[in-house]
């Protein structure tokens, strides 16, 4: 039976069971009367990489004054909420939750004092994620580590990046696209094309360049010219609208294949994105079948109202009405499409939905679940499984 | 004359010193086709070999030959559309040959019934692999019949050229690369009569276009595991091995089951591992290996001492 010691001070619920764990001595010291001193605090914390994963078991720790600190996260079916425990007599604070194997969580603290409320980075843990609204702690379960070919490599020559402005007669108004080019890149050769909605934010917080140098360099997918996209209005033009699809299909494409060393053929066409950026995807394939050859959907906003409200807000409404649709008379858009998507997203469901509703129209689907959420580090890891299966490299042929 | 096959070269002085065992007074040509549009990015190669050096241009000549003559570059295109369609029919067969092989292989049960049936599975994967490159072979004897490629003119043009420049040439050195390509352009302008008469330095795909018998592997590409195909018939200078270059990095050699049933399968020839380092040499006395591996039917990895 384990041990659970008494509830401190101070706190509400239930303080965790620590029987096992590195905070235990501390919990039982305290809860027989004897709190640490700050020293054997700092002793504790000295060299420890926090939070503190000890199998599925992650201790929180936050150390300060404050009337409340709480662990929001943003793991769908967790409470967010709770609040942790504060070490009596000291002035730490911990929590401790199971987070399976392989695991990978982002999160804030949530400090009260008096009347105010701030939400802050883990002091004590230096693994930030940044995302467009800025950062967030990262914790790290057992088992998880960041894949050694999202980091630079030395061996891997970097290719280029070249803004461009285009005018766009569908959405009216110029349009910033960024142009990958692979390194050693050659004007005689026929690249596929990788179109990529949220380009920027790919760059910024999936580290693309990096990982499509990498994969190129490692021959698991073939050199390539990617075209990265910048929406000045992402929330109107990635819900399905009509005029970003003809943007991208009569207008981006063309313009890229006349300027660029391009095959020009569905099956050298890859379009992606993440989130709003999936839907944008979905539905552009959708308007424009067989355009493109290849589909990777990540953590697709795909909400749907044919069973029930899709309880996500007016906002989703138009993407409801487009999935709707596609579930009612699904069609054959493209020949391969990969999905992703988080477990620990309140999206796990309508992704779980759409994959058999791919699957039958006879398209070849792949579909990956990953122990994280909704971020950029979660699709950035899942890019060398997607990118390799939907483009695979010349791995298999050349022997250097 | 000498063959020496080697691995990877992580240590690019390797090829220096076959070579200069080898060469007489003359020169050292130098065959980079597999390096695709980089063919040209030869200067370290040069270097590591010294002395009066020629590079055969394979890949820039079949460029020439594809861009000037029209008919004969879109029938090639063809056999090549028809090629990988084969390959394609291929590996649908191969999946579900190799699955019901690993599946009996795992079986346990009356010895006396199972070693029959897997002994049947792997014939037919056996049989499956030979079946391909027959089809393969067919497919290219029915290309040269129709269109007698050393006799177009651009390519006889060509292939002059390269005899002409091999002239003096006593050791060729073949490059790694894409193997497919590579023999592709070695069989276009039919370079192995050329090669007759003169040592031979190849690594990684390039020798493995040396071989009879090329065999494309990887046991654990990012978009999950395939079986290893048979991909073409090389040039066949070398006999009775399958060349893995970069095994130990490319093959599961800590797996028993997938080493026994990888050298099983392509009995009786060697499956020989050349990791970096390695090299097995093949001339009138036979084999002489030196640092390689070789796959044994057992699912053992034990240093090749010898191919026979």
């Amino acid at each position: 039976m384990r041990w659970v010691p008494e509830a401190p001070e101070a706190t509400a619920g239930t303080p965790p069971d620590v029987e096992g764990l590195a905070i235990e001595s501390l919990v039982r010291a305290a809860a027989a009367g004897a709190p640490p001193d700050g020293g054997a605090v700092d002793a504790f914390l000295e060299g420890r990489d926090v939070p503190v994963v000890e199998g599925s078991r992650v201790t929180f720790l936050y150390r300060g004054t404050a009337d409340d600190v709480r662990l929001r996260h943003w793991v769908y079916g967790l409470p967010t909420e709770g609040s942790l425990h504060r070490l009596p007599g000291t002035d730490l604070w911990y929590d401790v939750l199971d987070l399976p194997e392989g695991s990978r969580m982002e999160y804030k603290f949530e400090v009260v004092r008096g009347q105010d409320v701030e939400w802050i980075h883990d002091p004590l843990n230096p693994h930030l994620a940044r995302d467009p609204f800025g950062a967030n702690s990262v914790c790290h379960g057992a088992g998880y580590s960041v894949p050694e070919w999202t980091l630079p490599d030395p061996a891997a020559a970097r290719g280029s990046l070249e803004d461009r402005v285009f005018r766009s007669r569908a959405l009216g108004g110029a349009r910033r696209v960024t142009i990958y080019r692979p390194a050693r890149f050659r004007k005689t050769r026929r690249y596929p094309l990788l179109l990529v909605h949220d380009g920027g934010d790919y760059l910024a917080y999936a580290g693309l360049q990096t990982v499509l140098d990498n994969l190129i360099h490692r021959l698991e997918i073939p050199g390539l010219i990617a075209a990265l996209m910048h929406p000045p209005d992402r929330m109107e033009q990635y819900r399905g609208s009509e005029a970003h699809s003809r943007f991208l299909v009569e207008e981006l494409i063309p313009d890229l294949e006349r300027s660029l060393p391009l095959r020009g053929t569905p099956a050298s066409r890859c379009l992606m994105g993440a989130s709003l950026g999936a839907v944008a995807t979905l539905s552009t394939a959708v308007r424009y079948p067989r355009t493109f050859g290849h589909l990777l959907l990540q953590s697709g906003s795909f909400a749907f109202s044919d069973i029930g409200g899709h309880g996500r807000g007016p906002v989703f409404d138009p993407i409801a009405e487009f999935v709707n649709d596609y579930r009612r008379s699904p069609g054959k858009v493209a020949d391969k499409v990969f999905v992703s998507c988080g477990m620990y997203e309140s999206l796990i469901y309508e992704n779980r939905s759409l994959v058999p509703v791919l699957e039958r129209t006879g398209m070849d689907v792949r579909f990956v679940e990953a122990r994280d959420g909704h971020n950029w580090e979660n699709w950035r890891d899942r890019l060398r499984e997607g990118l390799s299966w939907l483009l695979p490299g010349p791995l298999w042929l050349v022997y250097d | 004359m000498s063959v020496v096959l080697l691995g990877p070269l992580d240590d690019r002085s390797l090829v220096g010193v076959e070579v200069a065992r080898l060469r007489g007074a003359g020169r050292v040509g130098l065959i980079t086709a597999g390096w695709q549009e980089w063919e040209d990015q030869d200067h370290w190669l040069r270097e590591a070999v010294g002395g009066a050096v020629v590079n055969l241009e394979l890949y820039r000549r079949a460029e020439t030959v594809w861009a000037h003559d029209r008919e004969f570059a879109e029938a090639h295109a063809a056999l090549q559309h028809r090629v990988r369609l084969l390959r394609r029919a291929y590996n649908a067969r191969l999946e579900r040959a190799m699955d019901a092989w690993i599946a009996l292989e795992r079986w346990h049960g009356d010895e006396g019934v199972l070693a029959d049936e897997r002994e049947a599975a792997r014939s037919a994967v056996a049989d499956l692999d030979r079946h391909h490159l027959d089809r393969i072979g067919e497919f290219r004897g029915e290309f040269d019949a129709r269109w007698r490629p050393t006799e177009r003119e651009l390519v006889a043009r060509e292939r002059h050229a390269v005899a002409g420049l091999l002239d003096g040439v006593d050791v060729v050195v073949v490059a790694g690369g894409h193997v497919p390509l590579l023999l592709n352009r070695l069989r276009l302008f039919d370079l192995a009569p050329l090669l007759e008469g003169r040592h031979v330095v190849a690594w990684s795909g390039g020798a493995m276009a040396l071989t009879e018998r090329i065999v494309l592997f990887h046991d654990s590409p990012p978009w999950g595991p395939g079986h290893a195909e048979v991909g073409e018939v090389g040039l066949g200078r070398v006999p009775g091995v399958v060349a893995l270059p970069d095994g130990r990095r490319r093959l599961r050699l800590d797996d028993p089951g997938r080493v026994g049933r990888m050298a099983r399968r392509f009995a009786p020839d060697a499956c020989l591992v050349l990791d970096p380092g390695a090299r097995a040499e093949w001339s009138r006395n036979g084999w002489s290996v030196g640092q390689a591996l070789r796959l044994a039917p057992d699912g053992a990895v034990a240093p090749a001492r010898d191919v026979a």
